[in-house]
């Protein structure tokens, strides 16, 4: 395995393990108050220091990265199949199904989901654990995320369509599942990698801006989303004099990077 | 392109625009909070003006009534009247429209210029250290929360376009690049590379019009794209354009503000998407 | 004779460097945090059109923002009859409006017809209405003019506070204004200007025509991170209601530039559903009917923590509904909030609950585990629920809270009745406990924890029904505040509301102005803005 490989699994290794033992790197709990020490800095007991209400930064970090690590990949998933389902089959087929597909891809581009998602809050029970409404949101956003890969996943497998191979391949009386399966959504591998690359951050930000309107964790749980968002409030003088209010940010753009590299197909030919 | 095809087009958008409309309405009024004023907790105010507040949102009660009266509304030029401003929604969309179709022309042409300049040179030269590069800038990039950019570029003295712009290229940068680097190995391109052509050359002639058609349909969703960045950034940026217009009727559930917006974005994506994939199928009628 | 030339000098540059000459010019930038939504002084609702007809609009009668006493405006003076259902006012003479209008009884007259027109729902016409029936005027030549009401009001002459006088011939309509400023430019979205009202009939000590400033511009900016960034950047010079955080850092920066001026008048407050049609468990809708349940757990929250953490100690832990900075009505006999985990328990345990394992139940072995919903995008209330979770987790609670935004907050509290417990903020714009009704009378809709009751639910309600209908129309202010201690009593008593904090008032403005005294009711630093100037350099380059 190349270098930058082992690098990035390394690195994902490393943030997996300390998320399973936030207990023992940073003792107090994500949740507890030291209200006698608010947004205090780095020290023995706080390595990252501590947020506005006395907690520690570096166990909200470790167990927000956890939910985030675990619920973001997961929707990327989610919304990366149903793109390449909807538009590879689209694609493929052409015609009225193809019209239909892009129009209601079309529609989810544009609709206002924002008030699905209010709604489907409303419907929650208020006692729901704060796990669980992070879970529905994310589903939620898996759900609805795969419009715009749609689109360009359609465009590449209506070129492929008519493209020598699956020629042959249809010819060859290979079943259209078959064909789709085995000889389109391989081709269209670039669009899907993107895809799932967008769009674990765009769905851990996405997370933390729909705490604007309820929806996402709700207190104590942290996650990646609500400590980036603490980030508004800083201005460059602020960040400079306190320079571990940017960890957050810089682990997310790391841990982003190595499912990157970790991902095939991305090798140059050197 | 025949006269069948292009009314077969036009027909398409406006169904899919009917549709787009009064399912965007019944998602807004189906919302918790529709109905609701905030002036209920005014506490000097009597029972009767309360029960007055309550009336005033009755003609949206139900909503197809509602929407037939608002295309037939729609057809005379009257595109109703905002609760939360208290103006009508003409004045305020063609006040307004100037402002966004601004930032968010110059976020989609930055956008795209960024993503190009940081993809083709990762595609054509493929250097890994370039390549790491590029995927670690792009990565902070797409790490930063919108709010962030934008207020990172207030500070700066940036414009709202500015902050859609470096929030569309790093998604852009990605599709583009893996699809360049796709195609970099196709037989077509090995063949050329191996008859000794000059980078240029198989950028333009080889490469290019093979990936045209799946550029062009992201160029299409980079405008819808841009659209949605424009919300929270003309939000944060308090610039006065559409996307601050949508989350001031988006909070005060201003059903005849949404159901505007909704057909005005329905419009543009359709619009860009049809056009991209007449472009798009126009390009691979070029002989290769 | 040198020594006298010596005096008259220095007495000189004594006056010419002192306040009273203020230095006339200048553009007051400041920001809104909203559109206004109307310009039109009896519409108006909101916080932004609020501030711009402090500006802008006339009245009869203004209720001084320092001293809190009520000072003759446009009436030179006012007479109570019949017992208070009758006011009669005597006019300034030889006035008018912004664009030359001449003012009279006519415009009063006008004015409060609009007003009390029942069509038109104004709040400010609202508050004048204690009972159904109409309201007569009547004028007697151009400066008198005599108002009846159907039933007394009390305290009905600081309710003119709030009347913007309209010109009845004006062309220019409600855009024709009597006070210092008129609207002259309104770019949507954008910024207001305000110009100077070369009319406006208030004159300095030494006969100059007030306001000094040349005109003021209101920029519409909503977000409060960049309206600190540009004052720091000298681009708006005043901000009216700074947070504690970024008052913290404007202090470390210019001292000199903030002010805490004390408690306000706003206050934040949680309060339990007790409604009794509720669609929550029947076991939950006991706990919260009783008071040692509400009474526990108000004092199970520590709110000393919520002002140093939440606040920055720029805030006042709160006993009751009324602040401190009322310096009339508030009951200064209440005792405090003290924070009490063990006497809360106590309190717990002597209506049956106890604690299995680090976790409270009911004599029913329910859990005690609730929800308590606030409105999502306030970074300080969320900070107080999360500190109150701990602070109830302590006792074994389960607290879940729930940030909802606004409109679907108000659709469980105000329609549905579908929460728990909801924590929110009170701004009290008015003194008088009459502005109120509307909260303590058990069949309004303000009532929260049980509103539009058919009849008083409890025996303590009906008693506080009694007592705000008692001091609504009684005359004598001490009868008045007698009744009113007495409703504050009986709120710390059954804790309806758990009162956390009362905020202070922080703002912020520039050097370069002068006879800037920030105070507790809103506008808070433009109260005075007749009064407000630049010094020399600043208003020269402002012109």
């Amino acid at each position: 395995m190349r270098l930058e490989r082992k690098l990035a699994l390394g690195l994902l290794a490393l943030v997996f393990s300390a998320t399973i033992m936030a207990g023992v790197l940073s003792p107090p709990s994500y949740s507890q108050q030291f209200r006698d020490l608010p947004n205090a800095p780095p020290s023995r007991a706080f390595p990252l220091g501590t947020d506005e209400l006395g907690r520690s930064r570096l166990s909200r970090l470790l167990e927000g990265t956890r939910v985030s690590l675990l619920l973001a990949p997961a929707a990327a998933v989610l919304s990366t199949l149903l793109a390449g389902l909807i538009g590879g089959v689209a694609g493929y087929l052409g015609g009225w199904w193809e019209r239909l597909a892009m129009g209601a891809t079309d529609l989810v581009l544009s609709l206002p989901w924002l008030f699905l998602l209010l709604t489907v809050r409303a419907m929650l029970p208020l006692n729901v654990s704060p796990l669980g409404s992070v879970l529905i949101t994310f589903a939620l956003l898996g759900l609805l995320g795969w419009a715009a890969a749609a689109r360009v996943v359609c465009a590449g497998a209506r070129s492929l369509r008519n493209s020598d191979f699956i020629l042959r391949a249809r010819a060859g009386g290979g079943r259209a599942g078959r064909v789709l399966l085995v000889h389109v959504l391989p081709n269209l591998k670039p669009v899907l990698y993107a895809q799932f690359w967008i769009s674990i951050p765009v769905f851990i930000l996405a997370e933390a801006n729909l705490g604007i309107l309820g929806l996402g964790v709700a207190e104590p749980l942290p996650s990646w989303g609500s400590l980036l968002r603490d980030l508004e409030h800083c201005d460059l003088r602020m960040l400079t004099a306190a320079p571990w209010l940017l960890v957050p940010l810089a682990l997310l753009a790391v841990v982003v990077t190595s499912f990157q590299i970790l991902l095939p197909t991305e090798d140059f030919p050197s | 392109m025949s006269t069948h095809c292009i009314v077969r087009h036009v027909v398409k958008i406006l169904a899919t625009l009917l549709v787009g409309g009064f399912l965007g309405a019944t998602m807004v009024r189906l919302s918790p909070g529709f109905g609701v004023d905030e002036q209920e907790l005014d506490t000097r105010l009597s029972a009767d003006s309360i029960r007055a507040l309550r009336h005033a949102r009755e003609p949206e009660e139900h909503i197809l009534p509602f929407y037939v009266q608002y295309l037939s509304g729609l057809f005379k030029g009257n595109l109703g009247v905002s609760h939360s401003l208290g103006r009508p929604v003409a004045e305020l969309l063609a006040e307004r429209i100037p402002v966004t179709l601004r930032s968010v022309g110059t976020g989609v042409l930055g956008g795209w210029l960024l993503a190009l300049v940081l993809a083709l040179p990762s595609a054509t030269y493929r250097l890994r250290a370039y390549d790491l590069f590029s995927t670690l800038v792009s990565g902070i990039f797409l790490c930063l929360p919108s709010a962030v950019l934008a207020l990172l570029l207030l500070f700066t003295g940036g414009a709202p376009g500015c902050a859609i712009a470096l929030v569309l290229f790093p998604k852009l940068f990605r599709y583009t690049r893996n699809l360049l680097l796709e195609t970099y190995r196709a037989p077509h391109v090995l063949t050329a590379q191996a008859k000794g052509l000059s980078r240029t050359r198989i950028l333009a002639w080889h490469v290019l019009p093979y990936v045209a058609p799946q550029l062009l349909a992201l160029g299409g969703v980079s405008v819808s794209m841009a659209f949605g960045a424009a919300i929270p950034v003309e939000a944060i940026c308090d610039s006065p354009g559409i996307g601050q217009l949508a989350w001031l009727a988006a909070l005060g559930r201003d059903l005849p503000v949404l159901v505007n917006l909704t057909l005005l974005v329905t419009l543009v994506t359709l619009v860009a998407g049809t056009a991209s994939e007449l472009a798009g199928t126009m390009s691979t009628m070029q002989p290769r | 004779m040198m020594r006298r030339c010596l005096v008259l000098t220095a007495a000189a540059v004594i006056l010419l460097g002192s306040n009273l000459l203020g230095q006339r010019g200048g553009e007051l930038r400041l920001c809104l945090r909203a559109e206004p939504k109307t310009f039109n002084p009896v519409l108006v609702d909101d916080e932004p059109s609020e501030t711009i007809r402090y500006l802008t609009a006339g009245v009869l009668i203004r209720l001084n923002r320092r001293t809190q006493q009520l000072q003759p405006e446009l009436a030179t003076s006012w007479k109570l009859m019949a017992n208070g259902r009758r006011i009669s006012f005597t006019l300034r003479p030889g006035l008018a409006f912004s664009d030359g209008t001449p003012f009279s009884a006519r415009d009063v007259a006008y004015t409060m017809q609009t007003l009390m027109n029942p069509s038109l729902h104004s709040p400010a016409g609202d508050s004048f209405r204690s009972s159904s029936g109409p309201v007569t005027v009547e004028t007697a030549g151009d400066y008198h003019i005599t108002i009846t009401f159907p039933a007394a009001v009390a305290g009905v002459e600081r309710l003119f506070d709030q009347v913007g006088i309209l010109s009845f011939r004006s062309p220019q309509k409600e855009m024709a204004t009597l006070g210092p400023f008129y609207v002259a430019e309104h770019k949507p979205g954008s910024y207001v200007l305000l110009k100077r009202n070369s009319h406006y009939w208030k004159r300095d000590e030494n006969g100059r025509s007030l306001p000094y400033l040349d005109s003021v511009r209101l920029d519409i900016q909503q977000n409060r991170d960049i309206e600190a960034l540009r004052f720091e950047r000298g681009q708006i010079d005043v901000i009216n209601r700074v947070d504690p955080g970024t008052f913290e850092r404007l202090a470390a920066a210019v001292p000199s530039s903030v002010q805490d001026s004390g408690p306000s008048m706003d206050s934040e407050q949680m309060w339990f559903n007790q409604v009794p049609s509720s669609p929550i468990a029947a076991y939950k809708k006991a706990w919260f009917q009783s008071r040692d349940f509400r009474g526990a757990i108000s004092a199970a929250i520590n709110r000393e923590d919520i002002c140093r953490v939440v606040y920055h100690q720029h805030a006042r832990p709160a006993s009751g509904p009324v602040s401190s900075a009322n310096q009339f009505w508030f009951n200064r006999s209440l005792p405090s909030n003290a924070s009490d985990p063990s006497g809360a328990l106590h309190r717990l345990e002597q209506i049956g609950f106890h604690l299995d394992h680090g976790v409270l139940r009911d004599r029913d072995g329910n859990r005690v585990e609730f929800s308590l919903v606030t409105n999502a995008g306030n970074e300080a209330r969320e900070h107080m629920a999360a500190m109150i979770q701990q602070d109830l987790g302590r006792l074994g609670i389960r607290l879940n809270v729930v940030t909802l935004d606004f409109p679907s907050l108000i659709e469980r509290i105000a329609h549905t009745f579908d929460y728990e417990a909801c924590l929110l903020g009170l701004v009290n714009a008015d003194l008088d406990p009459s502005s109120q009704m509307n909260v303590w009378l058990s069949s309004a809709s303000n009532h929260q924890w049980n509103p539009n009751q058919k009849s008083p639910a409890t025996d303590w309600e009906a008693e506080i029904d009694r007592l705000m209908l008692s001091q609504c129309s009684e005359m004598d202010i001490r009868k008045r505040k007698a009744y009113f201690d007495r409703v504050q009593q009986i709120a710390w008593e059954q804790q309806p509301f758990i009162y956390l904090v009362n905020r202070n008032s922080l703002s912020a403005f520039s050097s370069t102005l002068r006879n800037v005294t920030p105070v507790v009711l809103e506008p808070q630093i433009l109260w005075n803005v007749e009064r407000l100037c630049f010094v020399t350099e600043t208003a020269k380059n402002r012109r």
